[in-house]
């Protein structure tokens, strides 16, 4: 039901039950908001969208307020204005104030509001809070003094991932952001998933930087210097360097790496491809076996930890398969390694992902063969934006060429591996070719493509029915666990961590609205629409891979290097 | 220790998150903090992350994470006990024990935390030695007082 309100003195539409905001929004009236996430029930802790409503005493939160039919709306009057204004003074109190040595310099909400509130004086001095810097975890860094206390970052751990490794400390003055028993991070329930770094406003949260290990490494010449890039970082980079994405951008993206001083570029497509053809190779082997539990697809590392830590209970059930990232980087270290004649230790291997887990992964036990680790440093699509910034590329005017042999092809799977589903719809098709000898209509997967935390589908595949869930975030699980206590039954799982997949991955820009990630979501699918080879066993690259490169290197061709191993962790839980 | 837990947590019922707080209660009289075990199977029970029974027990002053001191001592540091001079015998009181509130001292003899208020607004400075109370106390009481409680726990 629409009804009218006055907003400065003009009337605008509104909907019953909607909050204040969302008519304002829709209306084109733009309100500074600091604690509100956009797909979460309102908190109204900052107050930060306070306006002024005619017959009420005190400021209202529009964030969290529902309009009335008669309301009197004032947004940006004097004494709104000046409340805004003195919640970031206060905020900016007790603050480190070192903007420009800070992780989120330029691309900070706290910055952006006191730029947008016109605040030039410094009018109110607290006591700094005491610093505190947490580096224990492989992943995620904690800067306490630079917290604001919003509870963006606890939410999103609670709500979305279910890890509740972060909560509210302490009260009043002393309150921070902590995990269990203000322990450092390392030995909390974290997965390093990275959500709460992209909600974060200010640089409290942020990634673990590789970039100064990354450089010492390109300056020393002895060091054969690789780095593997999945699909989703090309799109990540263009994004970030403000580049218009074309599908020849990865010709873009190979040239610049090259001229930052990488000796060899490829494309971690290759082992998406491996791992998908793996997957669906353990799957045909469960099928044949008719085994009751299901198997679970284990590439994303985030997922992996929680499964470790929660459900210990899964773990045989976790599919063995390295993750694409990790195959590449066993690859690098023992195929090319082989090719260039260096030894696998002379190789610094430089992974860029979407994803912040991958940072833990790589540090993962079994990760490693001979004591030499697969891959040796991560960067998110943010670092190495800002290495490519560092070294000063001038990307308008830029020549394309080829990623690297053997590891320059991928077919389209390995790009929808990307979005959530992805991975599984891969998995299937290759099953399908396996056994049916022809690709299956795309139309069956439709299910899986569609919304909602919770998807499933079953297929016929010659005798045998497959059935297939996808857990897209971890919220999901809860409905999985449900289906499975009413007796349903599953050869194949994926589960996602980061809701809609790596392309909402915590690597990539901090722009990630709905729209954004779903103008990736699409981006994938176009490319697996148009692109000629879309099963990993019809790429040309993976075929000479598997018929020659591993056949004939009697050291790997048993193909253990793609195989790890899970263990239960105990952690604070 | 653990059995005394588990008795505890046999009174209540499993994964009824309503209880956290009578349950941390009940644990904390009994054991005289929450300790780490305590957290993480009272999580285990109620289905609640030990993050969050930290979070909700930290907010609370009179949940303890170590165990207290055999003396425990608590200083009312309210509005009428401040304006009586509540802050000279904090300092007193660390200067003798040499440890911060919340602390106890390595013997394990004495612990003593700030409170905001107990109540005897009128009878200021208020402090509670192990559920004893003494009112209008002054800073040149304490030497004496703490050298009688030290005798009495030395001989007990």
């Amino acid at each position: 039901m629409l009804f009218t309100i006055q907003v400065n003195n003009k009337k605008i539409k509104a909907e019953k039950g909607e909050t204040i905001l969302s008519a304002l929004n829709r209306n084109g009236i733009i309100i500074p908001t600091l604690c509100r996430m956009k797909e979460f029930t309102p908190t109204g802790a900052c107050r930060m969208c306070v306006v002024e409503v005619e017959g009420r005493d005190r400021l209202v939160t529009a964030c969290s307020q529902p309009v009335e039919e008669w309301m009197k709306i004032k947004t940006h009057s004097p004494r709104v204005i000046t409340a805004r204004k003195t919640i970031v003074e206060l905020l900016l109190s007790n603050h480190p104030d070192d903007c420009l040595y800070c992780d989120r310099n330029l691309n900070c909400e706290l910055q952006r509001l006191s730029e947008e509130l016109n605040i030039r004086e410094r009018r109110i001095r607290g006591r700094k809070i005491k610093p505190r810097l947490d580096q224990s975890s492989p992943a995620i860094i904690r800067e306490l003094s630079k917290c604001i206390l919003c509870g963006r970052c606890v939410r999103v751990c609670e709500e979305v991932i279910t890890a509740t490794s972060l909560d509210f400390i302490n009260k009043g003055r002393e309150t921070h952001v902590g995990a269990a028993m203000d322990r450092d991070f390392n030995f909390s329930s974290c997965v390093h998933c990275g959500q709460c770094v992209l909600v974060c406003p200010t640089g409290a949260l942020h990634e673990k930087h590789n970039i100064s290990e990354v450089q010492e490494y390109l300056n020393k010449p002895e060091i054969v210097k690789v780095i593997q890039y999945s699909s989703m970082v090309v799109y990540g980079i263009a994004e970030e360097l403000g580049m218009r994405y074309t599908r020849e951008f990865d010709k873009i993206l190979n040239t610049i790496l090259r001229k930052i001083g990488f000796d060899k570029v490829y494309k971690t497509g290759l082992g998406t491809d491996v791992c998908i053809s793996e997957i669906a190779g353990q799957l045909s082997e469960r099928i044949e076996n008719k085994s009751d539990n299901p198997l679970y697809i284990s590439a994303c590392p985030a997922w992996v930890k929680y499964a470790e830590q929660f459900i210990p209970s899964l773990i045989p059930q976790l599919s063995t398969v390295k993750s694409p990232q990790q195959i590449t980087g066993v690859l690098i270290k023992t195929l090319v390694a082989d090719q260039l004649g260096v030894k696998p230790e002379e190789i610094f291997s430089v992974s860029a992902t979407p994803c912040m887990a991958m940072k833990f992964e790589a540090r993962r036990d079994g990760m490693m063969r001979k004591g030499i680790s697969d891959v040796d440093s991560v960067l998110t699509v943010r670092e190495l934006a800002r290495l490519i910034r560092l070294y000063g590329i001038d990307t308008s005017n830029i020549e394309h060429e080829p990623a690297d042999e053997p590891m320059s092809g991928r077919s389209s799977a390995a790009i929808l591996a990307e979005v959530s589903g992805g991975m599984a719809e891969g998995v299937i098709r290759s099953y399908h070719y396996q056994k049916m000898k022809k690709e299956p209509d795309i139309q069956i997967f439709k299910k899986l493509r569609s919304g909602g935390t919770f998807r499933e589908m079953s297929v016929m595949i010659g005798e045998t029915e497959v059935k297939v869930a996808v857990v897209d975030s971890l919220t999901g699980l809860e409905k999985l666990k449900v289906s499975i206590a009413a007796d349903k039954k599953y050869d194949l799982i994926e589960v996602m961590t980061c809701p809609g997949g790596c392309v909402h991955g915590a690597g990539l820009s901090f722009n990630n609205s709905k729209d954004e990630i779903k103008t990736r979501s699409k981006l994938v699918y176009q490319a697996d629409d148009t692109e000629a080879i879309n099963l990993p066993c019809k790429s040309p690259s993976l075929i000479n891979l598997y018929e020659k490169l591993l056949k004939d290197n009697a050291d790997i061709a048993d193909k253990k290097i793609f195989f790890t191993h899970f263990e239960k962790r105990n952690v604070l839980l | 220790m653990g059995t005394d837990l588990d008795i505890i947590l046999r009174k209540y019922k499993q994964g009824k998150r309503e209880d956290l707080i009578p349950l941390l209660q009940e644990i904390q009289d009994d054991l005289g903090y929450l300790s780490e075990e305590a957290i993480v199977k009272t999580g285990r029970f109620l289905g609640l992350s030990t993050t969050k029974i930290y979070g909700l027990a930290t907010f609370y002053d009179r949940f303890r994470f170590f165990p207290s001191g055999k003396i425990q001592i608590r200083i009312c540091h309210g509005t009428s006990c401040f304006l009586n001079g509540s802050q000279t015998i904090i300092n007193k009181i660390k200067e003798e024990t040499g440890v911060m509130p919340g602390q106890t001292t390595r013997d394990g003899n004495f612990s003593y935390e700030i409170v905001s208020c107990m109540g005897g607004c009128c009878n200021g400075p208020v402090i509670n030695v192990n559920g004893q109370y003494h009112t209008h106390i002054k800073a040149e009481q304490l030497p004496e007082l703490i050298k009688r409680l030290k005798y009495v726990i030395e001989n007990d």
